[in-house]
Order: structure tokens, then sequence, then C-alpha cells
């Protein structure tokens, strides 16, 4: 399947985006954030439709759109009581603005689909080259951030009486958030991003205690389903973020089975 | 001193002075102001009038009374306590920071359950955890937040036989609680905070539990 150009260059881009996606769940995990995860996809659906509409990259539309609705986000929802009410707001409205950027624009159909669903067969040379950039930006900021990240975590108590300053933290790790957001769309689409986001960092903390073991484990979850789906993906034809969507379930719910019979 | 939310003046007027190695009991009843001074003494909050001062270089301590953690809680004990080690840019434990975690384990009873995940274990074990975490950076200060509230009689005994041991070693204690009787049995000081008042002085003179307190 290698000697096709379009899958070696998946196959890298897909490693890209295991990684990041893996890393950074196990934060969004930790901080309960996997419903935000939702969010700034639905915000990136907007962001690259308003690319199409402008002619310009999906890629850059929604580095654009999620980027600057994190940083908003960040703001309005210090206040846990009116975060979920804030974050459907926002999803509807940008949900909305997608819809009508894709209308606008000529190309709808195909384009639209290719957004939401996400697809191997787009991703150009230097489009791996992008992804491989951000994700490096992306697994730096978490290195140096590294510390006041997990304690502010996995311990916001602690971390608010010994000076993390997790109003910075939280910011920067939204911007992050946006950032493995974006990258993670183009393979598994918008609407699939917290499937690689959450769930492999979710199962990987059935499986081991200590902050990074779980970031390795959970990229490994990560980058099975990635490289397993583009492989059934190329034999079948069929959808490869549907092979990736049950390869992460299934690990999901044997993490689910095994820490039961752990706890009891 | 005096501290504030807005309008709302909590302590008007308060002045005391802790010294090294003392085991200092902040009691009161509740809305005394004992969570405010707490807030103040970690900076969160700016005293309206007057202010807190260190000796240089002093670091702080801080054992709340619960935290949220439930019973899938991934970190490990040494994990946990390991949390607070220097925030500094560079990702990975050193082999000093590991030394001190590993420390600290030792001098809390910790160390045979280092490696299981701190949301299995007992309410005690999770005390002692918090305890550990808090000393991993050698404070000066140990401030203990009502943390023996949820505890069984004899668990807080150990656990406050614990700091005593600290205290003896030379930390200084600043314990908040309602409990008269652990008020006497640890305490070298007292501070006893009342509606718009306050007393202190050493253990000996706290006064006897006022009626309907216990």
């Amino acid at each position: 399947m290698f000697a096709l150009s379009f899958m070696r260059y998946a196959f890298w881009a897909s490693t890209f985006i295991a990684v990041v996606a893996g890393a950074v769940g196990v934060f969004v995990v930790a901080r309960n954030l996997s419903f935000l995860t939702h969010t700034l996809s639905e915000i990136g659906f907007a962001g690259a439709a308003f690319a199409v509409f402008m002619g310009w990259s999906a890629l850059s539309g929604m580095l654009l759109f999620t980027m600057a609705s994190s940083v908003m986000v960040g703001q309005m929802s210090t206040e846990e009581s009116r975060r979920e009410a804030v974050i459907s707001a926002t999803s509807a409205l940008f949900i909305g603005l997608g819809i009508l950027f894709l209308s606008l624009s000529s190309q709808t159909a195909s384009s639209a689909t290719s957004i939401l669903f996400g697809s191997v067969v787009g991703i150009s040379r230097g489009e791996v080259f992008q992804l491989g950039g951000l994700s490096c930006v992306v697994v730096a900021a978490l290195g140096l951030l590294y510390r006041r990240l997990k304690f502010s975590s996995f311990d916001p108590v602690g971390a608010r009486v010994n000076g993390v300053g997790e109003r910075g933290v939280a910011v920067i790790f939204l911007l992050i958030v946006a950032l493995s957001v974006s990258v993670a769309a183009q393979i598994v689409g918008s609407l699939l991003i917290f499937i690689l986001l959450t769930l492999p960092a979710a199962s990987a903390k059935a499986f081991t205690t200590g902050v990074a073991k779980m970031m390795g484990l959970a990229i490994l979850f990560a980058l099975a389903g990635a490289w397993t789906g583009l492989y059934l993906g190329y034999l079948t034809n069929w959808p490869v973020s549907f092979f990736i969507a049950v390869i992460e379930v299934a690990i999901y719910l044997t993490a689910l089975a095994y820490h039961h019979s752990q706890v009891d | 001193m005096a501290l504030a939310y807005g309008d709302h003046e909590i302590i008007s007027d308060l002045s005391f002075e802790l010294n090294r190695g003392d085991f200092l009991i902040v009691i009161g009843e509740n809305g005394v102001g004992k969570t405010t001074l707490v807030r103040a003494l970690f900076n969160q909050l700016k005293p309206r009038a007057g202010e807190i001062t260190f000796a240089p270089g002093t670091r702080l301590g801080y054992v709340p009374q619960f935290r949220n953690l439930a019973r899938d809680y991934p970190l490990s004990v040494r994990d946990f306590v390991a949390l607070n080690l220097p925030l500094t840019l560079w990702p990975w434990p050193r082999r000093k920071e590991r030394a001190a975690v590993d420390h600290i384990l030792a001098e809390t009873d910790l160390t045979r359950l280092a490696d299981r995940p701190l949301g299995l274990a007992s309410g005690g074990e999770k005390q002692r955890a918090y305890l550990a975490q808090a000393l991993v950076v050698t404070p000066q200060l140990l401030v203990l937040d009502e943390s023996t509230a949820s505890l069984d009689n004899e668990v807080k005994y150990d656990l406050l036989d614990l700091v005593e041991k600290f205290r003896q070693a030379g930390v200084t204690v600043m314990f908040i609680t309602h409990d008269w009787d652990l008020a006497q049995r640890y305490g070298t000081r007292y501070l006893h905070l009342t509606p718009g008042g306050y007393s202190t002085g050493p253990i000996a003179d706290l006064p006897a539990s006022p009626k309907g307190e216990e």
C-alpha cells in the first residue's frame, strides 16, 4: 500500500495526529474538557468552511477559528456552573456559521464531507510537513508546560495554593487543544476528533498510574487505531474514520472491563 | 491587618505572630474567617489593610480538608506527591527530586503504598499523601486547613502525631480546626477567632470549649 504516495502521506499524517492527540488527550480527560473538544471541533468545522469559502486551505481556517475561540472560551469559562451553557451556545453559533459558509461557497458537497468526516486521499506532501511542524509545536509546548499542566490537571486544589498560575495554564492549554483539534481533523474529520482526543486517553487511565505512562499508552492506542484504520480502509475502500472509531471504542470497552475486574 | 471580600469585612484588625517551631491552633466557629485567613496567607486575597510578612525564603505547605478524588483517580501515591516538585520547564524529575519524593514517602509511612492508585487509598492514607505532597518542598510553615475534619478519632491522632514529629524537626505548624480537644492536645499557641474579634496566647490560656460547641 505504500507504493501509493497518498497512502504514504496519510500514514505520516496519521502518525503525527495520533502522537499529538494521545498526549494532549490525557490532560483533556483529566481536566474534564471532553465536551469542550467537541465544541472546538465544531468551531473548526466553521473555520474550515470559512477557508473553503475564502479559497484558503482548510487547515488555516481551522487554526484561525479554533485558536481565537479557545482564548474566548478560556476567558468565559472560569465559572464552572456556567461553562456548559456557554459551550452549547458557542457550538450552536459556529455550526450555523459553518453551514452558511459552505452554502455560500460553490463547491459544497464534497468539501463538506471531507471536512466533517475526514479524508486520507486529499493529503499532500506539503500538508504532511505542516502537520509535522504543528505537532512539534504541540509536543514542545506540552514539554515546557508539563509540570504546571500536570499539577493543575491532576490536583487543582494543590495547584491553586502552590502558585501554579492556573489561569495562564488554562488558556495556553486551550490553545494547545485548538492546535491539536485542527491537526487531528485532517484525517478523522471534525465530527470524529474526540475519538482520538479523548478515547485513547480515557482508556489509558484504566491500565496504569502516572501521567507519563498514561501519555505513552494513549499514544500507542491512538497509533494502533490510526494505522490499523488506514490499512483496513486501504483493503476495503471503506472510510478510514469508521475503522478508527470502531477500534478506539473497542479499546475503550476493553479498558472499562479491565478496570472493573481490577476494582471489584 | 484587615481582610475583606468586596465590602464585606470578614476580619478587622487582626495581628499575630508565628515563630519557628510553634504549633499554632487557629480555632473558631464557622464563618469567623479561618478560611479567609488561609487565603490571605497563600496570597489569594490581598489584605485590605496591613500585611503578612514572612522571613525571607519561607516556603509554605498546605494540607486541605479534602480533595474531590474519584475512585478511578489514576495517579499513584508517589506521582501525586511528586506533583508539588518545583515547577521548572524541565519535564522529567531529576535524580535529586526523585530522592526527595522517596524520602518524604518514607517519613510519612507511605513507602508501602507508593505505587498504589491514590483513588483506592483510605481516608487516613489520603490525608497522609496530602501531607507528604505539602512537605516535599520542605516548607518552613505547614498549614493544615481542617485537615482532620473527615477522619475517625484514631486516624486523626495518627496524622497529628506525624505532624508533631515534623514540628519537632523544626517545621512551624498552623492548624485550623474547630476541634477543642485536638487543640488542647497538640497546640503550643492559639489564635481564637470570634465574630468581630480574636484572642491569642499560649495554649494553656485557651478558654475551655464554649457551650454548644464541641
